[in-house]
C-alpha cells in the first residue's frame, strides 16, 4: 500500500456525539473517548458499486414509482459536484437520497403524520457521480413535517444523502436544507453542526440549471474527508 | 504490519470544508434497505454478503443493538465492510425487520492480513447520532491472533472484548452496546 492517510473528521465543522437539543442523541450517543487506530486495508478501501445496474430513471424521483400520473409539488433539480478536501473530484461513487413527499410525508410505514401520501411519489433515488464527480437528481421539493422532540417541532424541507467517496472514512450520510427556511433556526438537528459548517449543509439556488418550464434548480456540492497526498487517491 | 501511521493533523487542502455529517433518521428503510423492508424499489446492498447456497464456509453473524438504558434499539442500520485481500464484501441491514430487531448478516470468515487477526469494520447508523460511528468485529475462536493485534492492543485491556464476537452453531454473535458499562469500542479512523 501507498503511504496515504485520510483526514480525520474535522471537528470544527461536524456535530458533537451528544447534542443534547436533539433529544435522542442522549441514549444513544457514544460517551467513551474514540480509540484512534492506524488505518490499515479497511479503511483504505470500500464498496465501490461500480458493477452494479442503476434503473435509468433510478437519479429521477418524479418519474421513478409512478402508478397514474405525475408526483404532486414542485418540481426541482438538484445537482453538484463531490469532491475531497484536497480539491480531488471523486468520480464513479454511489449517491442514494430520500425525502418525504411534497405535503411533507415519508412513504415509511412508521410515519403517522396526518398528510396525505402521494401514490406517484416514493421519495428514494440513486446515482453515480460521472468522470468529473458531478450528479444530478429531479425530484420534488420536499414539505415540513412535525416530529416529536419537543412542542411544536417541525423539520426543516431537507433531502437525506448517502455518500461512499474513495473509502470507507469517507463514508458520510448527510441532509440538504433550501435557503431562506425559517424553520433552520429552530432545528435542532441542523443546530447540532457548528456553526462554521451550517451554511455548508444549505443549497443555492442556480437559475443556470433551473430548466425553462419545468422545474427550479439547486446547487449542493459535497466535500469528502481528503488525504496527506496531493495525487488521486487509489 | 499496518501501513499508515494516524495522529497527523488535519489537511485542509484546496477543496474547503468536509460537508458536516447529519443523522440518518428513522425513515431511512425505502431508500437504504428497501427490499429488506419490503418497498418496491431495488436495493444495492442487503444481509447476503455471500450466497451461504454457494458457500460451504457461510458464517450468520448476528447481533443487537442496545441504548444506554439497555433497550433494544430498533431502527439502527449496520453496514459491513471486508476487505482481507482475497474477498471485498459489504452488507447493509437495518433493524427493524426481526422480531428480536437483531441485525442478520450471511457471509464469510475474513481471512488474516499481514498477521493480524481477521475482523469486519462495521459501521452504525440511527437516529439519535449525528454522525456514523466506526467499529470492528473479531471472533473469539482466534485468540492467539487477538491477543496479538496491533489495534485491539491500543483498547484497554478491560474493554478489548466488546469488539470480539462469540462463536454460535452458525456463526458468531456480536451486541453493540451504545453506552454503558459495556459500551462497544468505537474508533476514530
Amino acid at each position: 500500500m501507498s503511504n496515504i492517510i485520510y483526514n480525520r473528521f474535522d471537528e470544527e465543522v461536524h456535530p458533537p456525539r451528544l447534542s443534547p437539543d436533539y433529544k435522542s442523541t442522549v441514549l444513544r450517543a457514544p460517551t467513551k473517548p474514540l480509540v484512534v487506530i492506524k488505518q490499515s486495508l479497511n479503511e483504505l478501501t470500500g464498496p465501490l458499486f461500480g458493477d452494479f445496474n442503476l434503473g435509468s430513471l433510478d437519479h429521477d424521483l418524479t418519474k421513478n414509482s409512478v402508478k397514474n400520473g405525475e408526483p404532486l409539488g414542485e418540481r426541482i433539480v438538484v445537482h453538484g459536484r463531490v469532491i475531497n478536501e484536497n480539491g480531488q473530484p471523486i468520480p464513479h461513487t454511489l449517491i442514494e437520497i430520500w425525502q418525504a413527499n411534497a405535503a411533507g410525508r415519508y412513504v415509511h410505514k412508521v410515519d403517522q403524520h396526518d398528510a396525505p401520501l402521494d401514490p406517484n411519489f416514493l421519495g428514494a433515488g440513486r446515482c453515480m457521480t460521472d468522470e468529473n464527480g458531478n450528479y444530478k437528481f429531479y425530484t420534488i421539493k420536499p414539505g415540513a413535517y412535525p416530529w416529536g422532540n419537543h412542542y411544536n417541532a417541525w423539520r426543516p424541507n431537507h433531502i437525506h444523502f448517502s455518500l461512499f467517496g474513495a473509502n470507507i472514512t469517507n463514508r458520510l450520510v448527510t441532509q440538504m436544507y433550501f435557503p431562506g427556511d425559517p424553520l433552520l433556526q429552530y432545528d435542532p438537528i441542523f443546530l447540532g453542526v457548528p456553526p462554521k459548517g451550517r451554511e455548508l449543509l444549505i443549497s443555492q439556488f442556480d437559475l443556470s440549471i433551473t430548466e425553462p418550464h419545468f422545474a427550479l434548480g439547486y446547487r449542493f456540492d459535497f466535500v469528502l474527508r481528503g488525504h496527506n497526498q496531493n495525487v488521486q487517491a487509489p | 504490519m499496518l501501513e499508515n501511521t494516524s495522529n497527523e493533523s488535519p489537511h485542509r487542502g484546496l477543496g474547503g470544508y468536509q460537508t458536516p455529517s447529519q443523522t440518518v433518521g428513522p425513515y431511512f428503510a425505502y431508500g437504504l434497505s428497501s427490499e429488506q423492508y419490503l418497498y418496491d424499489f431495488k436495493q444495492l446492498a442487503g444481509n447476503q454478503m455471500v450466497n451461504p447456497i454457494d458457500e460451504k464456509e457461510a458464517i450468520t453473524i448476528t447481533g443487537k443493538v442496545f441504548d444506554g438504558e439497555g433497550v433494544v434499539i430498533p431502527d439502527a442500520m449496520i453496514e459491513v465492510w471486508h476487505n482481507d485481500g482475497e474477498k471485498q464484501l459489504f452488507g447493509r441491514f437495518g433493524t427493524g425487520t426481526d422480531a428480536q430487531n437483531r441485525f442478520i448478516f450471511h457471509t464469510v470468515k475474513p481471512t488474516s492480513v499481514n498477521g493480524q487477526a481477521p475482523y469486519l469494520s462495521i459501521i452504525v447508523f440511527m437516529r439519535g447520532q449525528l454522525i456514523h460511528s466506526y467499529t470492528r468485529l473479531y471472533f473469539a475462536d482466534e485468540a492467539e491472533l487477538n491477543s496479538k493485534d496491533e489495534v485491539l492492543n491500543v483498547v484497554p485491556e478491560q474493554r478489548r472484548s466488546t469488539l470480539i464476537a462469540a462463536k454460535t452453531a452458525n456463526g458468531y454473535h456480536f451486541d453493540i452496546w451504545m453506552q454503558g458499562e459495556n459500551e462497544t469500542v468505537f474508533f476514530d479512523i
